[in-house]
């Protein structure tokens, strides 16, 4: 851990109590995360990386281990507002407009008018949605529906971005598209991304660091540094490198397959 | 235009159907009066007409059957009856100047118009601050909501004398209080249903947002569950006002009120003037249509505003 270290697990456990026996979401788990790092955490359904997204936000409460989130315990980060965090749905009130509902944070926050205001429009800018600010969700595309939801994470400045499978019910078009646009963000607010994902291509087109989990119990079996540099047009898909990584990020998978 | 279309056509059978209804119901009074009167009816006499079907009355004393629909006191008085007795006990009221003469249907709607509204902002407002304790209140949500339940299994016309008892004996001057509890005693349960339904409409992921801000509890009511609920709060509505009129006619019939719809509904009954009971009923019926009506317009408008696609 070094004191750029915005993120730490160690020996993080998670187990949930059900009715059919007792579900180990996530079996002694160390990572840390680097100020600035684009983190992807990939992995089959069941294999803990949304639990352990939402542990890093305070949603769920770890059974053994500690976490720090900025320093501190995972709930007081949460307290501190430390966070953006963008949900699978977009999940956009369908009775304020997009601009209403990127204020919402704002308005629970307690800024004042003017500069809820400022920060919105900036935010859509950022997201490339200006002009949008008065319409209502239902008359967006899915695809713009989650850049307001992107936005929403951001309008408050927090430096960590935590992305639960936010590209996951769009099409591959659509999500290219997201995902250059994505790149492109974090490049200019230098934020620390935690990124939940299941396809292989965009966690490698997107990362720094790529974590591969397996499930049952949901454990870490491989950690991949991305050589690839900052700086990454879509066709950076079709390079060696990128094959490589894909490569190493398919068998890391592939390893944690033992029950089958 | 294309609403209306199918309503008109029902309306018509309807009417028609009625029409069609007066003569049987009506042949024995008519054959009464006829005879009376000196004509030639078969059987004579209305003691053995008794036992007699009125199919077979109608079939045998044709030239009387057209005397039933212009009775003085029918069984069952024709649409056109009740249309004029309707005008003659509002719209011809209004021309002399005589509105709120107690003879008049405005007045006896108003009273009953006005006793709803109240009964229905007392059990709406019931309805809703009930729905709040529930969600937020683990407690109120076992002791409560069963006891929601059983208070719509007991018929409101064994429970409306008590009230009315009740309020007396405590001091309340007038009807107009019980009536309203009535009334609320009716429309409050939908109104709780839906609302404790709309207050925990928000998902999962909703709720875990605003999490993430660091929200209050307040908070979280202001921003998330109450708009969340305005959709299911208008449905219970529209269900709500129509309950809190039939409520206000039921808390008018046994408790010996002289005035509003039930009052005249009960009078009329006692009287044997079976042209003011369906007049006062059909005043109600079109009551109740103007308020889901107006309620509807402001659902529709509440809702759009509010950016829900109808």
């Amino acid at each position: 851990m070094t004191a750029e270290t915005v993120i730490s697990a160690k020996n993080l456990s998670l187990t949930f109590q059900t009715n059919d026996g007792p579900v180990h979401a996530l079996s002694d788990v160390s990572l840390d995360i680097e100020k600035g790092d684009f983190v992807s955490f990939i992995g089959p359904s069941g294999c803990g990386k949304t639990t352990f997204l939402r542990v890093m936000a305070d949603l769920e409460q770890p059974t053994a281990g500690e976490i720090t989130v900025n320093c501190t315990s995972a709930r007081e980060a949460r307290l501190n507002r430390a966070y953006g965090y963008v949900f699978q749905a977009a999940g956009l009130y369908p009775w304020r407009t997009i601009g209403g509902n990127i204020r919402l944070p704002l308005e629970i926050m307690g800024y004042s008018k003017a500069e809820q205001s400022e920060r919105v429009a900036r935010v859509l800018e950022l997201v490339d949605l200006p002009g949008f600010e008065k319409k209502f969700p239902w008359q967006l595309s899915g695809g713009m529906q989650q850049r307001a939801s992107i936005a929403r994470a951001l309008v408050f400045d927090a430096d960590i971005l935590l992305m639960d499978e936010p590209f996951g019910a769009l099409d591959e078009i659509v999500r290219d598209h997201l995902n250059e646009q994505l790149l492109a963000l974090w490049a200019k607010t230098n934020k620390t991304v935690g990124f939940v994902t299941h396809s292989i291509p965009e966690a490698v087109f997107l990362s720094t660091k790529i974590v591969v989990m397996s499930p049952r119990p949901g454990r870490v079996t491989d950690v991949i540094e991305s050589p690839l540099p900052k700086e990454r047009p879509l066709e950076i898909r079709d390079t060696p490198e990128f094959l490589d990584i894909a490569q190493r990020v398919r068998e890391g998978l592939r390893a944690g397959h033992s029950y089958d | 235009m294309r609403n209306l279309l199918p309503i008109l056509t029902v309306l018509v059978v309807l009417v028609g159907l009625w029409w069609a209804a007066v003569a049987p119901m009506n042949i024995r009074p008519a054959l009464d009066t006829a005879e009376r009167a000196g004509a030639q009816v078969i059987p004579e006499g209305s003691v053995p007409r008794r036992d007699i079907s009125v199919w077979r009355l109608m079939r045998d004393n044709r030239d009387h059957v057209a005397l039933g629909y212009d009775l003085k006191r029918p069984r069952l008085p024709t649409p056109t009856q009740v249309g004029q007795e309707l005008w003659k006990t509002t719209g011809a009221m209004v021309m002399k100047g005589r509105t709120w003469s107690k003879r008049s249907l405005i007045y006896h709607s108003w009273i009953t118009l006005r006793s709803t509204l109240w009964g229905f902002a007392l059990g709406t407002t019931l309805g809703i601050l009930g729905a709040v304790a529930i969600v937020y209140s683990r407690v109120a949500d076992m002791s409560l909501m069963p006891w929601a339940i059983i208070s719509q299994t007991i018929p409101i016309v064994a429970l409306a004398p008590m009230i009315i008892v009740v309020s007396n004996q405590v001091g309340i001057e007038g009807r107009g209080v019980p009536k309203a509890i009535i009334s609320a005693y009716l429309c409050y349960f939908p109104v709780l249903v839906s609302m404790v339904k709309g207050l925990r409409s928000p998902s999962a992921s909703q709720l875990d947002l605003l999490k993430t801000y660091n929200a209050s509890g307040r908070q979280s009511f202001w921003v998330l569950r109450l708009p969340a609920s305005v959709p299911y709060l208008f449905a219970a509505i529209k269900i709500g006002i129509a309950a809190a009129l039939v409520g206000t006619i039921v808390g008018e019939l046994p408790t010996g009120a002289i005035s509003g719809l039930g009052a005249r509904i009960l009078i009329g009954d006692q009287f044997g003037t079976p042209l003011a009971i369906w007049s006062a009923l059909f005043a109600a019926a079109i009551l109740a249509g103007a308020l889901v009506t107006v309620t509807d317009g402001v659902q529709r408008l509440t809702l759009k505003r509010m950016g829900f696609r109808a």
